[in-house]
Protein backbone atom coordinates (compact mmCIF):
# COMPACT_ATOMS: atom_id res chain seq x y z
CA UNK A 1 0.00 0.00 0.00
CA UNK A 2 1.78 3.19 -1.02
CA UNK A 3 1.65 5.62 1.96
CA UNK A 4 1.34 9.28 0.08
CA UNK A 5 -2.37 8.60 -1.10
CA UNK A 6 -5.07 10.41 1.56
CA UNK A 7 -7.13 8.37 3.28
CA UNK A 8 -10.17 7.48 2.35
CA UNK A 9 -11.57 8.57 5.87
CA UNK A 10 -9.91 11.28 7.88
CA UNK A 11 -11.54 11.36 11.25
CA UNK A 12 -10.47 14.72 12.93
CA UNK A 13 -10.27 16.12 16.04
CA UNK A 14 -14.54 14.59 16.40
CA UNK A 15 -16.27 16.22 19.44
CA UNK A 16 -19.67 15.05 20.11
CA UNK A 17 -22.10 15.41 23.22
CA UNK A 18 -25.09 13.98 24.24
CA UNK A 19 -26.75 16.63 26.80
CA UNK A 20 -24.08 17.45 29.14
CA UNK A 21 -22.23 14.28 28.56
CA UNK A 22 -19.26 14.06 26.25
CA UNK A 23 -19.16 11.05 24.46
CA UNK A 24 -15.94 11.65 21.87
CA UNK A 25 -13.41 13.50 23.05
CA UNK A 26 -11.63 14.90 20.09
CA UNK A 27 -10.95 11.62 18.23
CA UNK A 28 -8.18 11.57 15.42
CA UNK A 29 -8.59 8.33 12.90
CA UNK A 30 -7.99 7.39 9.58
CA UNK A 31 -8.41 4.66 7.51
CA UNK A 32 -6.53 3.96 4.14
CA UNK A 33 -8.64 2.26 0.97
CA UNK A 34 -8.91 -1.46 1.45
CA UNK A 35 -7.80 -1.36 5.13
CA UNK A 36 -9.60 -3.12 7.82
CA UNK A 37 -9.35 -1.46 10.73
CA UNK A 38 -11.11 -2.96 14.05
CA UNK A 39 -12.16 -0.88 16.70
CA UNK A 40 -12.22 -2.34 20.27
CA UNK A 41 -12.95 -1.12 24.28
CA UNK A 42 -15.35 -1.11 26.94
CA UNK A 43 -18.88 -0.75 26.70
CA UNK A 44 -19.47 3.35 26.87
CA UNK A 45 -16.44 4.15 25.43
CA UNK A 46 -18.06 6.01 22.28
CA UNK A 47 -17.73 3.13 19.76
CA UNK A 48 -21.44 3.20 18.49
CA UNK A 49 -21.20 6.63 18.49
CA UNK A 50 -18.18 7.22 16.63
CA UNK A 51 -19.63 4.58 13.93
CA UNK A 52 -22.85 6.50 13.65
CA UNK A 53 -21.25 10.22 13.31
CA UNK A 54 -19.62 8.60 10.12
CA UNK A 55 -22.48 7.08 8.69
CA UNK A 56 -24.18 10.49 9.30
CA UNK A 57 -26.94 9.00 11.93
CA UNK A 58 -25.94 10.87 14.85
CA UNK A 59 -24.81 15.03 14.30
CA UNK A 60 -21.52 16.06 16.02
CA UNK A 61 -20.59 19.15 17.61
CA UNK A 62 -16.71 19.36 16.53
CA UNK A 63 -14.26 18.78 14.76
CA UNK A 64 -14.26 16.88 10.77
CA UNK A 65 -15.07 13.77 8.88
CA UNK A 66 -13.86 13.45 5.39
CA UNK A 67 -14.96 10.71 2.99
CA UNK A 68 -12.67 10.59 0.16
CA UNK A 69 -11.44 14.55 0.61
CA UNK A 70 -15.19 15.26 1.06
CA UNK A 71 -16.67 17.20 4.37
CA UNK A 72 -19.39 14.89 5.75
CA UNK A 73 -22.47 16.07 7.68
CA UNK A 74 -21.70 20.15 7.26
CA UNK A 75 -20.49 22.37 4.88
CA UNK A 76 -17.24 24.37 6.82
CA UNK A 77 -16.86 27.80 5.34
CA UNK A 78 -14.39 30.23 7.13
CA UNK A 79 -15.82 29.34 10.92
CA UNK A 80 -19.27 28.98 10.02
CA UNK A 81 -20.39 25.95 10.24
CA UNK A 82 -23.60 24.14 8.59
CA UNK A 83 -25.13 21.17 8.87
CA UNK A 84 -26.07 19.76 5.23
CA UNK A 85 -29.52 19.21 3.77
CA UNK A 86 -31.49 16.48 3.92
CA UNK A 87 -30.76 15.28 0.04
CA UNK A 88 -27.36 16.04 0.48
CA UNK A 89 -26.91 14.08 3.54
CA UNK A 90 -28.42 11.39 2.05
CA UNK A 91 -26.20 11.47 -1.07
CA UNK A 92 -23.32 11.09 1.56
CA UNK A 93 -25.21 8.18 3.60
CA UNK A 94 -25.29 6.52 0.30
CA UNK A 95 -21.60 6.62 0.35
CA UNK A 96 -20.86 4.23 3.46
CA UNK A 97 -22.16 1.30 4.22
CA UNK A 98 -23.48 0.10 7.49
CA UNK A 99 -24.91 -3.17 9.18
CA UNK A 100 -26.37 -2.86 12.56
CA UNK A 101 -26.19 -5.01 15.56
CA UNK A 102 -30.06 -6.32 15.23
CA UNK A 103 -30.00 -6.72 11.76
CA UNK A 104 -32.69 -3.99 11.17
CA UNK A 105 -33.92 -6.05 7.31
CA UNK A 106 -37.23 -4.73 6.04
CA UNK A 107 -39.78 -6.92 7.64
CA UNK A 108 -42.23 -6.61 4.56
CA UNK A 109 -39.20 -7.52 1.89
CA UNK A 110 -37.89 -10.68 0.53
CA UNK A 111 -33.80 -10.62 0.82
CA UNK A 112 -33.67 -9.38 -2.66
CA UNK A 113 -36.40 -6.96 -2.02
CA UNK A 114 -34.39 -5.38 0.79
CA UNK A 115 -31.29 -5.56 -0.90
CA UNK A 116 -33.12 -4.04 -4.46
CA UNK A 117 -35.01 -1.22 -2.22
CA UNK A 118 -31.51 1.22 -2.10
CA UNK A 119 -30.57 -0.12 -5.91
CA UNK A 120 -33.51 0.99 -7.11
CA UNK A 121 -34.45 4.51 -5.52
CA UNK A 122 -30.87 5.70 -4.51
CA UNK A 123 -28.89 4.43 -7.18
CA UNK A 124 -31.80 4.53 -9.60
CA UNK A 125 -30.85 1.79 -11.38
CA UNK A 126 -34.11 -0.61 -13.53
CA UNK A 127 -35.91 -3.63 -11.67
CA UNK A 128 -33.85 -5.77 -13.93
CA UNK A 129 -30.42 -5.12 -13.48
CA UNK A 130 -31.27 -4.12 -9.57
CA UNK A 131 -32.46 -8.10 -9.25
CA UNK A 132 -29.21 -9.17 -10.78
CA UNK A 133 -26.87 -6.97 -8.40
CA UNK A 134 -29.22 -8.52 -5.47
CA UNK A 135 -28.58 -11.75 -6.76
CA UNK A 136 -25.08 -11.52 -7.51
CA UNK A 137 -24.16 -10.42 -3.40
CA UNK A 138 -26.76 -12.97 -2.53
CA UNK A 139 -24.45 -15.48 -3.77
CA UNK A 140 -21.43 -13.85 -2.41
CA UNK A 141 -23.30 -14.27 1.36
CA UNK A 142 -24.19 -17.80 0.59
CA UNK A 143 -28.03 -17.23 -0.10
CA UNK A 144 -28.50 -17.63 -3.14
CA UNK A 145 -31.58 -20.03 -2.64
CA UNK A 146 -32.90 -17.60 -0.34
CA UNK A 147 -33.49 -14.67 -2.52
CA UNK A 148 -37.51 -14.57 -2.15
CA UNK A 149 -37.60 -15.48 1.72
CA UNK A 150 -38.89 -12.92 4.02
CA UNK A 151 -36.57 -11.87 7.23
CA UNK A 152 -38.83 -13.72 9.37
CA UNK A 153 -38.38 -16.93 6.97
CA UNK A 154 -34.53 -16.54 8.02
CA UNK A 155 -32.12 -17.15 10.71
CA UNK A 156 -30.38 -14.80 12.58
CA UNK A 157 -27.11 -15.17 10.58
CA UNK A 158 -28.84 -15.37 7.56
CA UNK A 159 -30.77 -12.01 8.43
CA UNK A 160 -27.14 -10.61 9.37
CA UNK A 161 -25.58 -12.20 5.99
CA UNK A 162 -28.74 -10.37 3.78
CA UNK A 163 -27.73 -7.20 5.62
CA UNK A 164 -24.42 -7.35 4.74
CA UNK A 165 -25.40 -7.80 1.07
CA UNK A 166 -27.90 -5.02 1.15
CA UNK A 167 -25.04 -2.48 2.36
CA UNK A 168 -22.26 -3.72 0.01
CA UNK A 169 -24.52 -4.30 -3.15
CA UNK A 170 -24.52 -0.18 -3.06
CA UNK A 171 -21.07 -0.34 -3.19
CA UNK A 172 -20.32 1.88 -0.85
CA UNK A 173 -16.58 3.19 -0.62
CA UNK A 174 -16.56 2.19 3.05
CA UNK A 175 -18.17 -0.66 5.40
CA UNK A 176 -19.13 0.55 9.02
CA UNK A 177 -20.04 -2.87 10.79
CA UNK A 178 -21.45 -2.25 14.36
CA UNK A 179 -21.17 -5.23 17.01
CA UNK A 180 -22.88 -7.46 14.29
CA UNK A 181 -22.29 -10.81 15.69
CA UNK A 182 -23.08 -9.48 19.04
CA UNK A 183 -27.07 -10.59 18.97
CA UNK A 184 -26.60 -13.57 17.01
CA UNK A 185 -26.71 -17.46 19.31
CA UNK A 186 -23.38 -18.55 19.28
CA UNK A 187 -23.66 -21.25 16.64
CA UNK A 188 -24.14 -18.68 13.89
CA UNK A 189 -21.49 -16.36 14.91
CA UNK A 190 -19.14 -18.31 12.73
CA UNK A 191 -21.09 -18.11 9.40
CA UNK A 192 -21.22 -14.25 9.67
CA UNK A 193 -17.53 -13.51 10.86
CA UNK A 194 -16.52 -15.90 7.65
CA UNK A 195 -18.72 -13.55 5.60
CA UNK A 196 -16.90 -10.43 6.56
CA UNK A 197 -13.29 -12.15 6.18
CA UNK A 198 -14.27 -12.47 3.16
CA UNK A 199 -15.03 -8.90 2.14
CA UNK A 200 -11.85 -8.17 4.17
CA UNK A 201 -9.84 -10.29 1.79
CA UNK A 202 -11.84 -8.87 -1.38
CA UNK A 203 -10.45 -5.70 -0.73
CA UNK A 204 -13.28 -3.95 1.31
CA UNK A 205 -12.57 -1.09 3.10
CA UNK A 206 -13.87 -2.40 6.62
CA UNK A 207 -14.18 -0.63 9.79
CA UNK A 208 -15.63 -3.17 12.49
CA UNK A 209 -16.46 -2.62 15.92
CA UNK A 210 -16.49 -5.79 17.63
CA UNK A 211 -16.08 -7.88 21.13
CA UNK A 212 -14.72 -10.74 19.10
CA UNK A 213 -10.98 -10.32 20.00
CA UNK A 214 -10.03 -13.33 17.93
CA UNK A 215 -11.81 -12.17 14.89
CA UNK A 216 -10.20 -8.58 15.00
CA UNK A 217 -6.88 -10.05 15.02
CA UNK A 218 -7.50 -12.67 12.54
CA UNK A 219 -8.69 -9.97 9.71
CA UNK A 220 -8.04 -6.34 10.90
CA UNK A 221 -4.55 -4.59 9.41
CA UNK A 222 -4.68 -1.97 12.21
CA UNK A 223 -6.58 -2.25 15.62
CA UNK A 224 -8.05 0.98 17.51
CA UNK A 225 -8.69 0.57 21.39
CA UNK A 226 -11.03 3.13 22.82
CA UNK A 227 -11.08 4.40 26.15
CA UNK A 228 -13.68 7.29 27.31
CA UNK A 229 -14.36 8.68 24.02
CA UNK A 230 -10.69 8.88 23.05
CA UNK A 231 -8.75 6.39 20.94
CA UNK A 232 -6.25 5.54 23.76
CA UNK A 233 -3.44 3.22 21.47
CA UNK A 234 -4.06 1.61 17.90
CA UNK A 235 -1.60 -0.53 15.52
CA UNK A 236 -1.19 -3.68 14.09
CA UNK A 237 -2.88 -6.34 15.75
CA UNK A 238 -0.16 -8.74 17.03
CA UNK A 239 0.84 -5.29 19.18
CA UNK A 240 -2.45 -4.54 20.51
CA UNK A 241 -2.97 -7.54 21.45
CA UNK A 242 0.66 -9.15 21.87
CA UNK A 243 2.62 -6.51 23.69
CA UNK A 244 0.02 -3.12 24.61
CA UNK A 245 1.64 -0.32 25.82
CA UNK A 246 -1.34 0.90 28.35
CA UNK A 247 -2.45 -0.33 31.36
CA UNK A 248 -5.79 0.13 30.25
CA UNK A 249 -5.69 -1.64 27.12
CA UNK A 250 -3.66 -4.20 29.23
CA UNK A 251 -6.57 -4.23 31.63
CA UNK A 252 -9.22 -4.52 28.62
CA UNK A 253 -7.59 -7.39 26.98
CA UNK A 254 -7.44 -9.23 29.97
CA UNK A 255 -10.86 -9.07 31.29
CA UNK A 256 -12.08 -9.40 27.68
CA UNK A 257 -10.25 -13.21 27.61
CA UNK A 258 -11.65 -14.00 31.03
CA UNK B 1 -95.23 -12.57 6.27
CA UNK B 2 -97.29 -11.74 2.88
CA UNK B 3 -98.19 -8.13 3.55
CA UNK B 4 -94.48 -7.57 4.50
CA UNK B 5 -93.36 -9.13 1.23
CA UNK B 6 -96.06 -6.66 -0.56
CA UNK B 7 -95.13 -3.65 1.71
CA UNK B 8 -91.35 -4.33 0.83
CA UNK B 9 -92.25 -4.38 -2.85
CA UNK B 10 -94.43 -1.16 -2.41
CA UNK B 11 -91.03 0.37 -0.06
CA UNK B 12 -88.41 -0.81 -2.34
CA UNK B 13 -87.34 2.26 -3.60
CA UNK B 14 -87.42 4.12 -0.54
CA UNK B 15 -85.39 1.33 1.05
CA UNK B 16 -82.68 1.14 -1.97
CA UNK B 17 -82.41 4.66 -1.85
CA UNK B 18 -81.41 4.90 1.29
CA UNK B 19 -79.28 1.84 1.44
CA UNK B 20 -77.14 3.42 -1.78
CA UNK B 21 -76.59 6.57 0.68
CA UNK B 22 -75.65 4.59 3.49
CA UNK B 23 -73.33 2.90 1.48
CA UNK B 24 -72.01 5.72 -0.12
CA UNK B 25 -71.66 8.16 3.14
CA UNK B 26 -69.52 5.19 4.71
CA UNK B 27 -67.44 4.24 1.62
CA UNK B 28 -66.93 8.42 0.90
CA UNK B 29 -66.02 9.37 4.37
CA UNK B 30 -63.40 6.37 5.06
CA UNK B 31 -61.82 7.26 2.02
CA UNK B 32 -61.12 10.55 2.67
CA UNK B 33 -60.94 9.92 6.16
CA UNK B 34 -58.41 7.94 5.92
CA UNK B 35 -55.88 10.23 3.49
CA UNK B 36 -56.95 12.54 6.17
CA UNK B 37 -55.90 10.41 8.90
CA UNK B 38 -52.67 9.53 7.39
CA UNK B 39 -51.75 12.49 6.91
CA UNK B 40 -52.64 13.72 10.70
CA UNK B 41 -50.45 10.57 11.68
CA UNK B 42 -47.33 11.30 9.65
CA UNK B 43 -47.81 15.13 11.18
CA UNK B 44 -48.61 13.68 14.58
CA UNK B 45 -45.12 12.04 14.54
CA UNK B 46 -42.77 14.00 12.51
CA UNK B 47 -44.67 17.23 12.05
CA UNK B 48 -43.20 20.79 13.21
CA UNK B 49 -44.13 21.02 16.59
CA UNK B 50 -46.45 23.88 15.80
CA UNK B 51 -48.60 21.95 13.34
CA UNK B 52 -48.31 18.48 15.27
CA UNK B 53 -49.94 20.61 18.22
CA UNK B 54 -52.58 21.73 16.18
CA UNK B 55 -53.32 18.27 14.73
CA UNK B 56 -53.19 16.88 18.72
CA UNK B 57 -55.99 19.13 19.70
CA UNK B 58 -57.89 18.17 16.47
CA UNK B 59 -57.93 14.55 17.57
CA UNK B 60 -58.18 14.84 21.05
CA UNK B 61 -61.75 17.05 20.31
CA UNK B 62 -62.78 15.18 17.72
CA UNK B 63 -62.49 11.51 19.76
CA UNK B 64 -63.90 13.50 22.75
CA UNK B 65 -67.05 14.39 21.09
CA UNK B 66 -70.11 12.10 20.48
CA UNK B 67 -70.85 11.57 16.99
CA UNK B 68 -74.06 12.68 17.56
CA UNK B 69 -73.01 16.21 18.35
CA UNK B 70 -70.14 16.52 15.52
CA UNK B 71 -73.37 15.89 12.75
CA UNK B 72 -75.16 18.42 14.60
CA UNK B 73 -72.25 21.19 14.76
CA UNK B 74 -71.46 20.46 11.31
CA UNK B 75 -75.07 21.04 10.43
CA UNK B 76 -75.52 24.23 11.60
CA UNK B 77 -72.28 25.67 12.38
CA UNK B 78 -70.89 26.18 8.41
CA UNK B 79 -74.27 28.25 7.91
CA UNK B 80 -73.37 30.54 10.91
CA UNK B 81 -70.23 31.75 8.98
CA UNK B 82 -72.36 31.96 5.72
CA UNK B 83 -71.08 28.48 4.44
CA UNK B 84 -74.03 26.77 2.70
CA UNK B 85 -74.24 22.89 2.59
CA UNK B 86 -76.95 20.71 2.36
CA UNK B 87 -77.65 17.86 4.82
CA UNK B 88 -75.43 15.07 2.95
CA UNK B 89 -72.71 17.20 2.61
CA UNK B 90 -72.67 18.55 6.54
CA UNK B 91 -73.14 14.74 7.57
CA UNK B 92 -70.11 13.46 5.42
CA UNK B 93 -67.94 16.72 6.33
CA UNK B 94 -69.13 15.32 10.34
CA UNK B 95 -68.03 11.72 9.29
CA UNK B 96 -64.53 12.38 7.69
CA UNK B 97 -63.58 15.12 10.11
CA UNK B 98 -64.47 11.51 12.78
CA UNK B 99 -62.66 9.22 10.34
CA UNK B 100 -60.00 11.20 10.26
CA UNK B 101 -59.14 12.23 13.61
CA UNK B 102 -59.60 7.92 14.40
CA UNK B 103 -57.62 6.91 11.93
CA UNK B 104 -54.78 9.37 12.74
CA UNK B 105 -54.21 8.22 16.26
CA UNK B 106 -54.32 4.52 14.38
CA UNK B 107 -51.47 5.73 12.20
CA UNK B 108 -49.44 7.45 15.00
CA UNK B 109 -49.40 4.52 16.75
CA UNK B 110 -48.58 2.22 14.11
CA UNK B 111 -45.39 4.37 13.12
CA UNK B 112 -44.34 4.87 16.83
CA UNK B 113 -44.15 1.05 16.90
CA UNK B 114 -41.94 0.50 14.15
CA UNK B 115 -38.06 0.02 15.56
CA UNK B 116 -36.23 3.40 14.88
CA UNK B 117 -33.46 0.78 13.36
CA UNK B 118 -35.96 1.03 10.64
CA UNK B 119 -35.58 4.55 9.90
CA UNK B 120 -31.81 4.14 10.54
CA UNK B 121 -30.79 1.38 8.20
CA UNK B 122 -32.89 2.95 5.42
CA UNK B 123 -30.94 6.10 5.93
CA UNK B 124 -27.84 4.29 6.07
CA UNK B 125 -28.24 3.03 2.65
CA UNK B 126 -28.79 6.79 1.53
CA UNK B 127 -32.90 6.89 1.10
CA UNK B 128 -34.47 10.52 1.59
CA UNK B 129 -37.05 10.66 4.40
CA UNK B 130 -39.70 10.85 1.85
CA UNK B 131 -38.71 8.04 0.60
CA UNK B 132 -38.62 6.42 3.72
CA UNK B 133 -41.93 7.07 4.49
CA UNK B 134 -43.12 5.53 1.57
CA UNK B 135 -41.18 2.45 0.76
CA UNK B 136 -39.98 1.88 4.36
CA UNK B 137 -42.66 3.09 7.55
CA UNK B 138 -45.89 3.53 5.29
CA UNK B 139 -46.07 -0.21 4.23
CA UNK B 140 -45.37 -1.45 8.00
CA UNK B 141 -47.45 1.14 9.27
CA UNK B 142 -50.90 0.27 7.37
CA UNK B 143 -50.36 -3.44 7.41
CA UNK B 144 -50.13 -3.15 11.06
CA UNK B 145 -53.31 -0.98 10.84
CA UNK B 146 -55.82 -3.37 8.85
CA UNK B 147 -57.24 -4.46 11.77
CA UNK B 148 -58.56 -1.40 13.11
CA UNK B 149 -59.33 0.37 9.47
CA UNK B 150 -61.55 -2.26 8.63
CA UNK B 151 -63.08 -1.98 12.25
CA UNK B 152 -63.59 1.99 11.66
CA UNK B 153 -64.99 1.14 8.29
CA UNK B 154 -67.73 -0.87 10.41
CA UNK B 155 -68.14 2.28 12.69
CA UNK B 156 -68.54 4.35 10.14
CA UNK B 157 -71.27 2.26 8.72
CA UNK B 158 -73.44 2.47 12.10
CA UNK B 159 -72.44 5.98 12.96
CA UNK B 160 -74.13 6.84 9.44
CA UNK B 161 -77.46 6.49 10.93
CA UNK B 162 -76.92 9.04 12.92
CA UNK B 163 -77.43 11.05 9.11
CA UNK B 164 -80.95 10.82 9.83
CA UNK B 165 -81.11 13.26 12.81
CA UNK B 166 -80.56 16.12 10.28
CA UNK B 167 -82.50 14.64 7.28
CA UNK B 168 -80.05 12.80 5.50
CA UNK B 169 -82.42 9.65 3.70
CA UNK B 170 -80.23 7.33 4.51
CA UNK B 171 -81.20 3.38 5.43
CA UNK B 172 -82.51 4.38 8.86
CA UNK B 173 -84.36 7.41 7.97
CA UNK B 174 -86.32 5.74 4.88
CA UNK B 175 -87.00 3.03 7.31
CA UNK B 176 -88.58 5.17 9.94
CA UNK B 177 -90.55 6.99 6.78
CA UNK B 178 -91.81 3.54 6.08
CA UNK B 179 -92.55 2.40 9.14
CA UNK B 180 -94.63 5.84 9.83
CA UNK B 181 -96.84 4.83 6.91
CA UNK B 182 -97.47 1.11 6.96
CA UNK B 183 -96.92 0.83 10.87
CA UNK B 184 -95.20 -2.73 10.74
CA UNK B 185 -92.15 -0.96 13.08
CA UNK B 186 -90.62 -4.57 13.98
CA UNK B 187 -90.60 -5.72 10.69
CA UNK B 188 -88.95 -2.83 8.75
CA UNK B 189 -86.44 -1.73 11.52
CA UNK B 190 -85.49 -5.43 11.56
CA UNK B 191 -85.30 -5.62 8.09
CA UNK B 192 -82.95 -2.60 8.22
CA UNK B 193 -81.04 -4.51 11.05
CA UNK B 194 -80.80 -7.22 9.13
CA UNK B 195 -79.37 -4.89 5.84
CA UNK B 196 -76.63 -3.16 8.51
CA UNK B 197 -75.78 -6.70 9.64
CA UNK B 198 -75.05 -7.64 6.13
CA UNK B 199 -72.75 -4.95 4.91
CA UNK B 200 -70.55 -5.37 8.35
CA UNK B 201 -70.50 -8.89 7.69
CA UNK B 202 -69.43 -8.38 4.28
CA UNK B 203 -66.92 -6.13 5.88
CA UNK B 204 -65.29 -8.40 8.08
CA UNK B 205 -65.17 -10.96 5.64
CA UNK B 206 -63.65 -8.89 3.00
CA UNK B 207 -60.77 -7.57 5.83
CA UNK B 208 -60.19 -11.27 6.41
CA UNK B 209 -59.33 -11.97 3.05
CA UNK B 210 -57.36 -8.23 2.72
CA UNK B 211 -55.85 -9.31 6.02
CA UNK B 212 -54.25 -13.08 4.61
CA UNK B 213 -53.11 -10.92 1.33
CA UNK B 214 -50.77 -8.88 3.35
CA UNK B 215 -49.87 -10.77 6.35
CA UNK B 216 -46.95 -8.97 7.93
CA UNK B 217 -44.24 -11.99 7.93
N1 LIG C 1 -28.84 8.65 22.14
C1 LIG C 1 -28.11 8.81 23.25
N2 LIG C 1 -28.46 9.69 24.20
C2 LIG C 1 -27.72 9.88 25.31
N3 LIG C 1 -26.60 9.21 25.57
C3 LIG C 1 -26.18 8.30 24.68
C4 LIG C 1 -26.92 8.06 23.47
N4 LIG C 1 -26.26 7.10 22.78
C5 LIG C 1 -25.20 6.77 23.50
N5 LIG C 1 -25.12 7.48 24.65
C6 LIG C 1 -24.05 7.40 25.65
O1 LIG C 1 -22.82 7.61 25.03
C7 LIG C 1 -21.84 6.76 25.55
C8 LIG C 1 -21.17 5.99 24.45
O2 LIG C 1 -22.12 5.10 23.90
P1 LIG C 1 -21.78 4.11 22.71
O3 LIG C 1 -23.03 3.40 22.38
O4 LIG C 1 -21.10 4.86 21.63
O5 LIG C 1 -20.75 3.13 23.39
P2 LIG C 1 -20.14 1.78 22.84
O6 LIG C 1 -18.66 1.94 22.94
O7 LIG C 1 -20.70 1.47 21.51
O8 LIG C 1 -20.62 0.75 23.92
P3 LIG C 1 -21.06 -0.78 23.73
O9 LIG C 1 -19.79 -1.58 23.66
O10 LIG C 1 -21.83 -1.09 24.96
O11 LIG C 1 -21.87 -0.89 22.48
C9 LIG C 1 -22.51 5.89 26.59
O12 LIG C 1 -22.23 6.42 27.85
C10 LIG C 1 -23.98 6.03 26.28
O13 LIG C 1 -24.73 5.95 27.45
MG1 LIG D 1 -21.95 -0.07 20.75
Amino acid sequence: MELHVRPLLQIQTLHKRFHDVEVLKGVNLEVREREVVSIIGSSGSGKTTLLRCVNLLEEFDSGQILLDGESIGYRIGGDRRRRLSDRALSRQRSMTGMVFQSFNLFPHLTAAGNIMLGLRKVRRLPKDEARSIAEKWLGRVGLSQRADHYPSQLSGGQQQRVAIARALAMNPKLVLLDEITSALDPELVQEVLLTVKSLAEEGSTLLIVTHEMRFARDVSHRVVFMEQGQIAEQGPPAEIFGNPKSPRLAEFLRSARS
Amino acid sequence: METFFSELWIARDALMEGFVRTIEASVVSILIGTALGLLIGIVLVYGPLVVRLLCRAYVDVMRGTPVLVLILASFYIPSVVGLHLSAFQAGLLALILFCGAHIGEIVRGALQSIPPGQTEAARSIGLTFPQILTYVLLPQALRSILPTWINTGAELVKASTLLSVIGVGELLLKTQEIVGRNFMTLDFYLFAGLLYLLVNLGIEQAGKALERRVAVR
